[in-house]
Order: C-alpha cells, then sequence, then structure tokens
C-alpha cells in the first residue's frame, strides 16, 4: 500500500511528481486545461469512431483501478495529460462514460472529492450485505487502525488535537515513536500515507509552540465510510455469537477509555448527521453511551469491523475492569 | 432463450420467419423485450460483487469460486444454478473484454485444482507490474523466470537467484535487497516458495501464460495431457520422446493403472506416480 520509492535514475516522470512538492506544478498543469463546452464536446466526437471513444474510456478506467489499487486521488490534469491526451476536447463525455463503466461494470462510484482541484476517487456503491463473504479477503490490519482513528476523531466532534491519536494508538500497543513490526513507521503510515490517501486530514495549528497539529476525517473517509453504519455498529446490529459479543463490549470500553470527554454530546454534530442520528445520552455513568466506532462500507480493499476488533482485542488494551 | 417455434434454424443462423403475419416493428419490439427480460444475460449487482471480491483476492480456487457465485446471486437475490458458474463469469467477461481484463481459469501444478484469477491482458509483457515494481526488481523477476523456465524440475533456488544479481545491468541489488523482493513477489502472489526455491505461483502462470509462451517458445515445456504450459512435470525418458506431463495430471492420468506407460511412445514410465489430491483435503482456502 505504501508509495515505492524508487532508484532515482529509472523513476519515470510520473512518479517522480508524486514523490516530490506537489502542489506547484499541479497546479501549472491544471490550469492549462480548460474544460470544453458542450458543442466542442459535440464536435469532437463527430470526428471520431465509437471505437477510438471507446478505446480511451477504456484506457481511463484502467488508469483509475491502477492509481485506486494504490488508494491514491487522480488528478484530472494528470488524467488529460497521461491517458486522454489528444482527446482531451471530449474529456467530459470520456469522463462520464468511464462513470457508467465503473457503475455498470464495476458497482464503483466515480466521486469527485475536491472540486477546486479536481480530484477523483473510486467508492463502493454495493450495498453491504447482511451476511459476511464467504472468501476471507486479505486482511489489512491497516484499515483496522485507520478505523480506530476516525472513530476517535468522530467521537470528539470531527477534529482532535494530534497526542490524543498518539495517546489512543499507544493504548493500541502501536507506539507511534516506535517502529512497529507491522506498520513499520506509523507516525509516517498516520500523517502521510493517510493524509495522501484523503483518509485524514493533519493541519498545523496556527500559533502552537511545540508545533501541534490537529486531525480531521478527509474526503476520502467522508465518501467511503458511512454515517449510518457508524452508529449502528457496535449498538444494534444483531451479533452471530455471544463471542462477538463480548468482543465488541471490550472495544466499546477501550473507545470510551480513549475519548474520556463525554463532553461530545454537546458538540455541533458533524455535517451530515441530523440530530436524529445522535446517540442518545446515557443517564446514568455506569453505562456508557453507545461507542460510535467507523464502520466502513464494504469497500472493496478495506477491513470489515471483525478486524477493527481483532486488532484491539489481539493487544490485551482493554482496561482489567472490563474483561 | 427464444420463444420461437422449436423448429431449429439452419446452422447459417438467420432466422426464417416463422410467423410470417408478424410486422418487422413487432418483431423487433419482443425481440428487444426478450433481451431486457432475459435477465441472465445482463450484467447484475451479484455479477459486480463478484468482481469487486476477484479484483481484492486476485486469485481463487473453484471451490471457492463456487461458493461465491452462490453467495453473490443469493445477496442480490438472483437466480443461482449451480451449474451455471462459468456463464456467470462469461457475462462478467464480457464487460471486462473492453478493459482487457478477465477472469481466467487455470491448473495450480501444487494441487490440481481449479483456480480463478483476474487477469490483465493489456500488455504481452511483464510491465503490467512496472506500477509496483522498480525496474531492476523487474529484471530481477525476469531472470528469475529464466532460471524456473529454463530448469528441468521448475523451480529456482535462492542461491541461484542471488547469484543471477551478478550479472543485472540495472542496478545492483544487495543480498537483502533480493531477499526482501522475493518475500514481496512471494505476497504479491507471483511466486510460491517452499523450502528455499522458488516456483511460479498459479496466478502468475494463468496471468503471464501468453507472455511465456511468446518469450521462451523455444524453451517452455507444454503438457502431453492438459496442453498447457508446465513447469514442474515429470518427463519421458525415452531420448526420442521425451514428453512432459504435469505432476497432477500425471497423477489423475495413471490413477489405477498398475502398470504405468508413456501415452506418446508406450516406453514405461519410470516416474513415481504422486496421488490425486482432493478439494476438501486441502487445509489452506
Amino acid at each position: 500500500m505504501t508509495q515505492r520509492k524508487r532508484p532515482s535514475s529509472t523513476q519515470s516522470s510520473s512518479q517522480r511528481r508524486h514523490t516530490g512538492n506537489l502542489v506547484a506544478q499541479d497546479e501549472d498543469d491544471d490550469v492549462a486545461f480548460t474544460q470544453p463546452s458542450t458543442s466542442q464536446v459535440q464536435r469532437g466526437l463527430e470526428k471520431l469512431t465509437p471505437a477510438q471513444v471507446d478505446q480511451k474510456t477504456a484506457e481511463v478506467v484502467q488508469y483509475f483501478l491502477v492509481k485506486d489499487q494504490k488508494k491514491m486521488p487522480v488528478r484530472r490534469a494528470d488524467l488529460v495529460k497521461h491517458v486522454v491526451k489528444d482527446y482531451r476536447n471530449i474529456y467530459p463525455e470520456i469522463l462520464k462514460r468511464a462513470a457508467r463503466t465503473f457503475d455498470q461494470v464495476f458497482g464503483l462510484k466515480l466521486v469527485e472529492i475536491d472540486p477546486k482541484n479536481k480530484m477523483y476517487i473510486l467508492v463502493n456503491n454495493l450495498e453491504t450485505p447482511d451476511k459476511a463473504s464467504p472468501i476471507r479477503s486479505p486482511s489489512n490490519p491497516k484499515m483496522g487502525l485507520l478505523l480506530a482513528i476516525l472513530s476517535v476523531i468522530f467521537m470528539k466532534g470531527g477534529v482532535v488535537r494530534e497526542n490524543l491519536i498518539w495517546n489512543t494508538l499507544k493504548k493500541l500497543r502501536v507506539d507511534p515513536g516506535e517502529k512497529h513490526e507491522e506498520f513499520g513507521d506509523v507516525r509516517k503510515m498516520v500523517t502521510d500515507e493517510f493524509v495522501r490517501q484523503r483518509y485524514l486530514e493533519y493541519v498545523r495549528i496556527p500559533h502552537t509552540e511545540p508545533i501541534e497539529h490537529e486531525f480531521r476525517w478527509g474526503q476520502r473517509a467522508d465518501a467511503e465510510v458511512s454515517k449510518a453504519k457508524i452508529l449502528e455498529f457496535m449498538g444494534e446490529v444483531s451479533l452471530p455469537s455471544r463471542a462477538r459479543l463480548h468482543l465488541q463490549m471490550k472495544l466499546r470500553a477501550l473507545m470510551m477509555v480513549c475519548v474520556s470527554d463525554l463532553s461530545f454530546m454537546n458538540r455541533t454534530p458533524r455535517p451530515g448527521l441530523s440530530s436524529t442520528e445522535r446517540p442518545t445520552p446515557s443517564p446514568t455513568p455506569a453505562r456508557p453511551p453507545p461507542a460510535a466506532a467507523a464502520a466502513v462500507r464494504d469497500n472493496h480493499a478495506t477491513a470489515s469491523p471483525a478486524f477493527f476488533l481483532f486488532i484491539v482485542c489481539d493487544r490485551e488494551a482493554a482496561p482489567a475492569a472490563f474483561c | 432463450m427464444a420463444s420461437r417455434s422449436s423448429s431449429s434454424t439452419a446452422a447459417g443462423g438467420s432466422d426464417s420467419p416463422q410467423k410470417p403475419t408478424k410486422t418487422k416493428r413487432t418483431r423487433r419490439k419482443t425481440r428487444k423485450a426478450r433481451a431486457v427480460g432475459d435477465m441472465s444475460r445482463q450484467m447484475g449487482e451479484s455479477h459486480r460483487r463478484f468482481l469487486q471480491t476477484m479484483m481484492v483476492s486476485g486469485v481463487i480456487d473453484e471451490q471457492a469460486a463456487k461458493a461465491l457465485y452462490q453467495y453473490c446471486c443469493e445477496t442480490h437475490h438472483t437466480q443461482y444454478a449451480p451449474d451455471k458458474l462459468e456463464d456467470f463469469i462469461d457475462i462478467i467477461n464480457s464487460r471486462l473484454q473492453p478493459m482487457f481484463m478477465q477472469i481466467r481459469k487455470g491448473m495450480s501444478e501444487d494441487n490440481g485444482l481449479q483456480y480463478y484469477a483476474l487477469v490483465n491482458m493489456a500488455e504481452t509483457d511483464i510491465t503490467r507490474m512496472s506500477s509496483d515494481y522498480a525496474d531492476n526488481e523487474l529484471e530481477l523477476f525476469r531472470k528469475t523466470m529464466d532460471l524456473i523456465v529454463c530448469s528441468e524440475n521448475g523451480k529456482a533456488s535462492s542461491t541461484d537467484i542471488l547469484n543471477s544479481t551478478d550479472s543485472m545491468t540495472t542496478r545492483k541489488m544487495k543480498k537483502s535487497e533480493t531477499e526482501h523482493l522475493l518475500s514481496r513477489l512471494v505476497h504479491d502472489k507471483w511466486l510460491s516458495e517452499k523450502r528455499g526455491e522458488y516456483t511460479l505461483s498459479t496466478r502468475c502462470i494463468i496471468e503471464m501464460e501468453p507472455y511465456i509462451r511468446t518469450m521462451y517458445q523455444d524453451h517452455v515445456k507444454v503438457c502431453h495431457i492438459c496442453r498447457n504450459i508446465a513447469f514442474q512435470c515429470q518427463i519421458c525418458e525415452n531420448p526420442t520422446c521425451g514428453i512432459k506431463i504435469h505432476n497432477p495430471c500425471v497423477a489423475r492420468y495413471f490413477k489405477g493403472k498398475s502398470e504405468p506407460r508413456c501415452p506418446s511412445c508406450d516406453d514405461f514410465w519410470p516416474h513415481e506416480i504422486p496421488e490425486v489430491k482432493r478439494p476438501h483435503s486441502q487445509s489452506r482456502r
């Protein structure tokens, strides 16, 4: 999942772009591309055979799939420069057809996550099934960790200071200061990889000394995580086994320990979350309100809640009182 | 599919007008209605779910594919016929074809079972891997493939692979880098490893078969029984014969035969006949 660092002598220009300074170069390229008008597109289409248009559409689809495998968003400028090329005058039509292919063939939705910078990602469009798949997909522990982080941010009303995240990870026996056997450089994974993939935003808090950052959900998390599912996740879903129930309760307890500020209830709700979806506060402190842990809609490359539970409970980080 | 009168059309194919009273327009309408209503030919949610699973898993065995097919149909309330997995996959493949992608079937040389893999048909070179691997890593993979194809037992030892780094033309790799690369290749399901020896994975063989046939046409072995390319195989010891048979194909072909004989030259087959492996005896998925 990590972006491979290649030896510089063999790096191609597109790869060099991604490891170097992104902003300046991106803007130049995008400014150069102006969206063609509908009449221009029409005229462009008339000059081409259907086969040519289909071929170009297929190339765009392939390009997206390769990029999406690494969870990297696709920039319009890159797409036009490297794939669309001479067909840029019918770009809107090609993109429309590619979106249709994603929908009809792959069950994926092409989502624009950044209207200003014209960036796209692919999001799963299939409904989350009730029954689990018979195929155990290669588990992705990174997603379990990401879910933990997204949950904490969510429970704190959408933004948290970085220290809370680092402390949470430490409680999960994933120390950002040490090299982890599974994740390697944890801090880099969280502040660089997850941010580049648009799962998280890591923004400097002004006027802090020493410099502090805060975490928010990224655009991909916004698009991929089903907000209704967040609330259903721990509480109301019927569970197949007592063992699982036990695990989920441990997780809930752990989340409560990590996020001890229960005044979360009084913060303004996350955009998109209606007041009816807010968890109801519990009358007695003994019964904590339903913990909201992020449940990623069965995205084609991300983990189910089971992974999250596996990670947490495997670490035996839950306090003894709840075991 | 057709609800026309049952007298079969000629092999030439064109429909003889069975009901001359029908106008051209109504015939076109019924044909279109049939196409839309005939959901078994359309790509639906069940197909998409199957495809998404293939995209995540890369390669799955036949039993898993059948279970997945059933699960996808049941989840999306699609008509499920147990023996129609191939038709189901054909529908997906017809829509994948413009993107030069395909779900292809192939046999594992280890257990003889059939596997399904989602493969990229676009490049006829190994550049399909190039988004994940650096140029010198690809060069080493090619060298490993050379060793495997040209070997008698379809294996390359880690020692031989390490030695081949001496002759690299791109940036040379250290021993630790090579070992790390090999474990990545195994993780990404391009190679399989057992006791320090590397073989091409089932997924690799399924995906690279056209490339291998072209690149190694003088060296590549072909199984006499199933006609697919073969790496881990037995060879007839008759110098004028020398046919090759996959280990699992040997197991199946000579099963129950007290005196195994070469199917081509009838010489005594001198090698140990392996046992046929059954699907449910597999401990791994």
